[in-house]
């Protein structure tokens, strides 16, 4: 018997216990991807899995990102629970013409009779200096087609539950991991925990002057703004961390905003079809919500430019300083 | 295999296929190459700059190939093409701004048709398709030299252009250098036992494997290809068949995946000790030719790296990051820019720079073409 496993990890070290596990608990769990195997993925979120669980399970394929996607939607129907990895999410665009018109429909298509339990997972974001198409955000690609669930983890612990919930689901999950906090930092995270519920936003600090609304790397980022605003204004800041984008959590964002009555997202999307946007118009819907509305609703985004090489990355992407003043312009309104 | 040099440098044909003087101008490039991948590999250990794909070992497949176009063909690279950059004449400077993190080294010299650096696997293929059907539409002896490795091969983009171009009978030659490695995967891995150039046969085109370490066999192979696509012969498929000797990129460790042995194996047959081999055997080189090529080597790569660094202390200009999304401003872009512009006053956002820009600065003033000038937009014809 080794020594017990350490439970102090960072979200590298969660996602590959989550795997593990899930693959241990059913036989029927298998991971295929670009150098997922011998190599254990280039962020070495698969290491030691092949190792472990064999090539058959653990699988090196072609380069093909829409054949992997495309080959999971029949390895689905054909009995097994494939968890995909896309090297980027930048590189997920080839499996594009599998996701959209296959994967998210299938269930429909047959009215209920075939399931796609297939997970989707993709390094996602910016922030590590990396090449051209590697660090964009492209949830909304996703959260726009009907029929997929879009999740994403803002640390460890969420992450290893959110993970196995995704591998446990019936529905065709598209996981993204904001891949500039992979090594940031670490938390506690069990060993054959709990999953984590999908469609269940978490409440970071409470506090009844304004609710922020975020999700993924920009979590800590809106974390260290609402410390520094709060400390200067005295407000209560409130963080709502969505963790899963669709189906979102119909109560946690309304509930905050119906008590502060001011909102501001933060996404690392480009602005223009954020989900800022759909955030909004839900406020807007509800009554109880909108009329108690005591400031314009904001956002913090990245700008409606590519996402730019590393040397200008900083200056797109929300920063704690426009952050911070957002939410102090938005406290003062 | 196509071959005309042995692992040693010698004559494997009757008569040399290029005059001595030409074989040691392409040496000059390969050696070039060589030298400056070696100090990019330096300078991003050092934090200078970031991540990019050294073209190691692979000198001979990208200077052969590159060398048998000409500037009114269209050279489309994918993103580890460095030795056919700089052939193409892409300055140090601009390939050291990429590598930077600044979208400014993108910039071609003016009137080149040589296309960016494309990342996605395979998908830079089909602009190949599209300009060498330009050129038939426009009347023009003109190619395009399309590079990818052995693990696009795998990539779908990659059997749609070649279909396309074989059906068409598009002046394209596809440049295939099978470097043995996708990253890890290893090319048994990617594509079932046959070589990769007998796909042509599918597409009803010529495919030839070339030893992709043999300068002149890659030459002889690629002049007769570049000229059947100028002459409205159609496509070629190139299988180079090298070996990438360093690393994917600089984030990747190939200590994981394959062994020093492996690695070894590999040494005999390097592409610039090939030729050079050669060139002593003919008496047109020697140690002093070498040393003086070296010293003027490094001293243009001083000068490039300190251009390069220059600017990126003081000129760069975050903003510009508006300017080029669409060829006219659009109202709500405008508003973002000035938004930016306020929340970046008077702070440092750019990475790597010494201190905030400032607008009209000394070093952003006659040291880089910041754009291409209105005429060169891509919306309208060169």
């Amino acid at each position: 018997m080794s020594a017990a496993p350490s439970s102090n990890l960072n979200m590298v070290e969660a996602l590959n216990r989550a795997l593990a596990e899930e693959m241990e608990r059913d036989e029927r769990v298998m991971i295929l991807g670009e150098d997922v195997g011998v190599d254990g993925g280039v962020f070495r979120v698969t290491r030691g899995l092949q190792e472990r669980f064999g090539k058959h399970r653990v699988v090196d394929t072609p380069l093909a990102e829409a054949c992997i996607v495309g080959a999971s939607v029949g390895l689905a129907l054909g009995g097994m629970r494939p968890v995909c990895e896309m090297q980027f999410s930048g590189f997920m665009n080839f499996a594009y013409g599998q996701i959209q018109p296959h994967l998210s429909r299938f269930l429909s298509r047959t009215r209920g009779g075939m399931r796609m339990p297939v997970v989707v997972r993709a390094p996602s974001g910016g922030g590590i200096r990396a090449l051209e198409h590697h660090c964009e955000s492209e949830e909304m690609s996703y959260v726009s087609v009907p029929g997929l669930v879009v999740l994403m983890p803002s640390g460890p612990r969420t992450a290893y539950g959110l993970l196995k919930s995704a591998i446990r689901s019936e529905e065709p999950v598209i996981f993204f991991e904001p891949k500039s906090i992979y090594r940031a930092f670490r938390e506690e995270v069990p060993v054959d925990g709990e999953p984590y519920p999908i469609g269940k936003a978490e409440i970071l600090r409470e506090g009844g002057d304004l609710t922020i609304v975020t999700w993924g790397a920009m979590v800590r980022r809106c974390r260290e703004a609402a410390g520094r605003a709060a400390a200067a204004t005295g407000a209560g800041i409130e963080i709502v961390d969505l963790l899963t984008l669709k189906p979102m959590d119909p109560e946690a964002v309304m509930g905050s905003v119906r008590k502060s009555g001011r909102c501001v997202v933060v996404h690392e999307a480009p602005r223009t079809g954020g989900f800022a946007g759909e955030i909004f118009a839900r406020i807007s819907e509800r009554e109880d919500v909108f009329h108690g509305l005591r400031a314009p609703l904001a956002r913090v985004t990245s700008f409606d430019v590519p996402y730019p090489l590393f040397a200008r990355e900083n200056a797109y992407l929300p920063d704690v300083e426009r952050i911070e003043a957002q939410i102090l312009k938005t406290l003062k309104a | 295999m196509v071959r005309v040099l042995d692992e040693d440098g010698r004559l494997l044909v009757p008569k040399p296929p290029l005059p001595d003087d030409r074989v040691a101008g392409l040496y000059r490039h390969m050696v070039r190459a060589r030298r400056f991948d070696a100090r990019m590999l330096k300078l991003q250990r050092q934090g200078r700059i970031g991540t990019f794909a050294p073209c190691f070992g692979q000198e001979a497949a990208q200077v052969g190939s590159i060398a048998a176009c000409e500037a009114t063909d269209w050279f489309v690279p994918s993103f580890r093409e460095l030795g056919c950059a700089l052939y193409r004449g892409a300055t140090m400077r601009n390939i050291l701004l990429y590598a930077m993190g600044l979208e400014e080294g993108s910039v071609a010299p003016k009137g080149a048709r040589d296309l960016p650096i494309s990342i996605p696997v395979g998908g830079q293929s089909s602009h190949a398709v599209g300009l060498a059907w330009a050129m038939k539409l426009r009347g023009e002896k003109a190619g395009a030299i399309v590079y990818f490795g052995d693990g696009a091969t795998s990539e779908g983009i990659i059997h749609e252009s070649m279909n396309f171009a074989g059906v068409m009978g598009l002046g394209v030659v596809f440049l295939c250098q099978n470097n043995q490695w996708a990253i890890s995967t290893p090319r048994a891995r990617q594509s079932a036992d046959r070589p990769l150039a007998d796909r042509a046969a599918a597409y009803g085109f010529p495919g030839v494997v070339v030893d992709g370490n043999d300068l002149l066999a890659v030459h002889g192979v690629c002049a007769e290809a570049m000229a059947r696509a100028r002459s409205g012969g159609g496509p070629t498929l190139v299988e180079a068949f090298t070996y990438r000797r360093g690393v994917h990129t600089t984030a990747d460790d190939p200590r994981v995946y394959r062994s020093e042995a492996e690695e070894k194996s590999w040494e005999s047959r390097d592409p610039v000790d090939r030729a050079r081999k050669y060139l002593e055997g003919r008496g047109a080189w020697d140690g002093k030719r070498e040393t003086a090529l070296e010293e003027a080597i490094d001293a243009e790569m001083a000068a490039e790296v300190r251009a390069a660094e220059d600017y990126r202390a003081t000129g760069v200009n975050p903003l510009q990051m508006f300017d080029f999304v669409y060829v006219s401003m659009p109202p709500y872009l405008q508003m973002q820019r000035d938004e930016a512009e306020e929340a970046f006053r008077g702070r440092n956002v750019v990475v790597g720079a010494s201190a905030p820009w400032k607008p009209g600065g000394a070093a952003a003033v006659g040291q880089l073409e910041e754009a291409p000038p209105e005429e060169d937009r891509p919306e309208k014809p060169r």
